[in-house]
């Protein structure tokens, strides 16, 4: 009796899943299987569904693709500066709010307020501050003449130039939800931790370093485990600054080229597309591997 | 060391359009904590205790008023050069540190010429630890330890720079009743063991009581009595105290003294005369409307009492039995009268005699120095001498 009793409850509770499990297997895991199949399909055609054979030769097209290895090495940069700058920025700019009382909350808003924006909006208004036209230099090469320097095209100029701007608007992008994450983990440290220490003289800079930053490493963790996926999957910042034609600019990102080899030339390479998903997969799934072995160490979880 | 409060005063300002009114949380405090004992701090929660703490701790300032360390003025000490230790009401034990870790951690913040080596370091930390019984929980983290264990760390990490005082802020409200039991008997060894000057905040009158040396009984931000727990206990100065201290919480009645007999009710209970000059109760001239506070033990039954209360129940303790009636003149719902197992038989007859469907009474002599006179309005005590022996008794 029990057992078949257990066992109605098992079906039960898998009728309570079903709905969860047709969405999740419909658009999650079924997709991620296809894509998989696809990279190794060989010229395979999404209207015809044809194929000529299958074997590795997407993936070795894709890795010789100068255009993938730009892509690859944008990306690469991008997410080793932002990541540790935008978190690190914002770790700062939260013990700032956390530590002054008056007008804390304006503050907080005005911090906020990028979140809230369009992510095209921002690009345009970058734009207009970095982007040299036939009237004007842009904001910022305006100040740069004025104190004494040369004016640079960010937009459409040097690399660097490009790079930097990019770094600058993916850091200011990020900023906003990392201080809200960052802010509500300082504020939730019990104050008495804070007075132990103080009845025991420790410098401010000792308790920072051995109280806060191991009472919020769990969050602080969170945030760079998202901050290097998002920056792994940065695209529509990079089109909102450089437009849609990013293998030109030398600009382009590992989803912008599956995006281009989708979509481009007309008709597109699905398989290519595929092949380089998957390789964008494996580079996440490794660097997010290795930063949970590292946590393992350094996040305390109470 | 001597801990002094001289006119010490707290004043919170308020908050926001509702209670812009300040808070007094502590008013003019003026005591004298002698060096070496163990003084609990003990009013019912919201009476200032804790911030009085915290005054003495240096963790907030006095809005006016002094505190001394022996001779030191340390009111404008910062906390760390105040020489204190202060043990957490959550203990506050950094979590992902080790209690090794912890107890080290005061150590390693001492500069210049205080600067230990890691050996001497290692040496004091493992003294303390053995002082509070820990040696054997060194390598492990605060979140695996129990409550009790929690706590002897905490007041390790606290012992561990030799504090001139240690302030423990409700040591014993995160434990289990066996485990307070315990924990109180072991603060009272270590207090004894470092003679460090103890002060310990609490609102339990039972846990002051048992292991003080002293106890400061507080109320809504005025100290109302200082002394010795059983001083205290016999001796309350006011109605509060008398109301606060002692379990099963004292009988209170309305009484009046009328041709120096003391009624409650319509029925004289006690023959009383003046204490002292100034107590009032001398000739007619000293009749007036009082508090009579009875406490529980000390009721005692007899046939002829003076005080006649219906009977309620009856609740059998082992050691004692709380016999619980009514009475008019009460001011509690019920009154609580413990009496020995020997009045057992007495009891059982009242219980038989009418039965249960009608009231019953029983009858309760007094005993004259369990009974305690409150003036009417401003609730201090009022000294009496109860005269021959009507109340009297075993």
């Amino acid at each position: 009796m029990a057992g078949k009793r257990s066992e109605h409850n098992g079906a039960k509770g898998w009728l309570y899943l079903l709905p969860a499990l047709l969405f999740l297997g419909a658009f999650m895991v079924y997709p991620l299987f296809d894509v998989f199949v696809y990279s190794f399909e060989e010229g395979y055609h999404s209207a015809s569904q044809t194929y000529f054979g299958t074997g590795l030769y997407n993936y070795s097209y894709v890795l010789h693709d100068p255009y993938f290895l730009q892509a690859v090495k944008n990306t690469l940069i991008l997410v080793v500066i932002t990541v540790p700058l935008s978190t690190g920025i914002a770790l700062l700019i939260s013990v700032g709010l956390n530590s002054i009382t008056p007008l804390r909350n304006l503050f907080q808003t005005i911090y906020f307020l990028p979140y809230v924006t369009n992510t095209l909006a921002v690009g345009l208004v970058f734009m207009i501050l970095f982007q040299k036209t036939a009237y004007s230099d842009g904001l910022i090469n305006l100040m740069i003449t004025w104190f004494g320097g040369s004016a640079v095209d960010f937009i459409d100029g040097p690399y660097w130039a490009k790079m930097f701007v990019l770094c600058f608007y993916t850091i200011w992008v990020v900023m906003p939800f990392k201080i809200l994450i960052l802010t509500s983990a300082l504020a939730s440290v019990n104050q008495e931790y804070y007075n132990a220490a103080k009845v025991d003289g420790t410098s401010a800079f000792r308790t920072f370093m051995r109280i806060t930053l191991p009472m919020i490493s769990p969050m602080i963790f969170y945030l760079i485990i998202t901050g290097f996926i998002g920056a792994f999957k940065a695209y529509s910042d990079v089109v909102a600054l450089f437009g849609t034609n990013l293998n030109a600019a030398e600009m382009n990102t590992i989803v912008g080229y599956v995006y281009d080899m989708l979509y481009g030339d007309s008709g597109g390479y699905p398989s290519y597309a595929s092949a380089a998903a998957i390789l964008l997969f494996c580079i996440v799934l490794t660097i997010t591997c290795i930063n949970l072995l590292i946590s393992k160490k350094n996040v305390h979880y109470s | 060391m001597e801990v002094v409060l001289q006119n010490l005063t707290k004043k919170f300002p308020g908050r926001g359009r509702k209670n812009h009114e300040e808070v007094i949380a502590v008013n003019d405090f003026t005591f004298k904590i002698p060096d070496g004992k163990l003084i609990g701090l003990l009013g019912p929660s919201g009476c200032g205790k804790s911030t009085t703490l915290n005054l003495i701790s240096g963790l907030q300032k006095p809005t006016s008023g002094k505190i001394f360390f022996g001779t030191d003025d340390v009111t404008h000490l910062q906390p760390e050069h105040r020489g204190i230790g202060l043990v957490f009401q959550n203990y506050a034990l950094y979590p992902h540190l080790t209690v090794k870790q912890n107890i080290l951690f005061p150590l390693e913040n001492l500069k210049g010429k205080d600067k230990l080596s890691k050996q001497e370091m290692l040496e004091k930390a493992y003294e303390a630890a053995k002082l509070v019984q820990i040696e054997e929980l060194m390598e492990r983290k605060p979140g695996e330890l129990s409550g009790g264990q929690q706590q002897r760390v905490a007041i390790a990490r606290a012992l561990v720079k030799m504090p001139r005082v240690l302030l423990l802020d409700e040591p014993l409200s995160n434990l289990d009743a066996r485990l307070r039991l315990q924990t109180r008997e072991e603060i009272r060894r270590i207090q004894r063991e470092t003679k460090i000057t103890t002060i310990f905040v609490t609102h339990d009158q039972e846990e002051a009581m048992s292991i003080s040396d002293m106890i400061v009984v507080m109320n809504a931000g005025v100290v109302q009595q200082i002394g010795r727990p059983q001083e205290v206990y016999d001796n309350p100065a006011n109605l509060f105290v008398a109301k606060f201290l002692g379990t099963p919480p004292i009988n209170v009645f309305e009484g009046r003294i009328s041709g120096r007999k003391l009624y409650i009710g319509e029925e004289a209970v006690l023959d009383v005369s003046g204490g002292s000059e100034n107590s009032g109760i001398s000739g007619n001239s000293g009749d007036r409307e009082v508090y009579v506070g009875i406490r529980p033990e000390g009721f005692r039954l007899r046939d002829d009492g003076p005080l006649g209360c219906e009977f309620g129940s009856v609740e059998v303790m082992g050691r004692d039995i709380s016999v619980i009636s009514t009475n008019k003149a009460s001011l509690n719902a019920k009154v609580r009268s413990i009496i020995s197992t020997d009045h057992m038989g007495k009891i059982e007859k009242v219980c038989s005699a009418d039965g249960f469907s009608q009231t019953s009474y029983v009858r309760f002599a007094l005993i004259p120095h369990k009974v305690f006179l409150f003036d009417r309005k401003t609730e201090k005590r009022i000294a009496f001498q109860a005269d021959g022996t009507k109340g009297e008794e075993c």
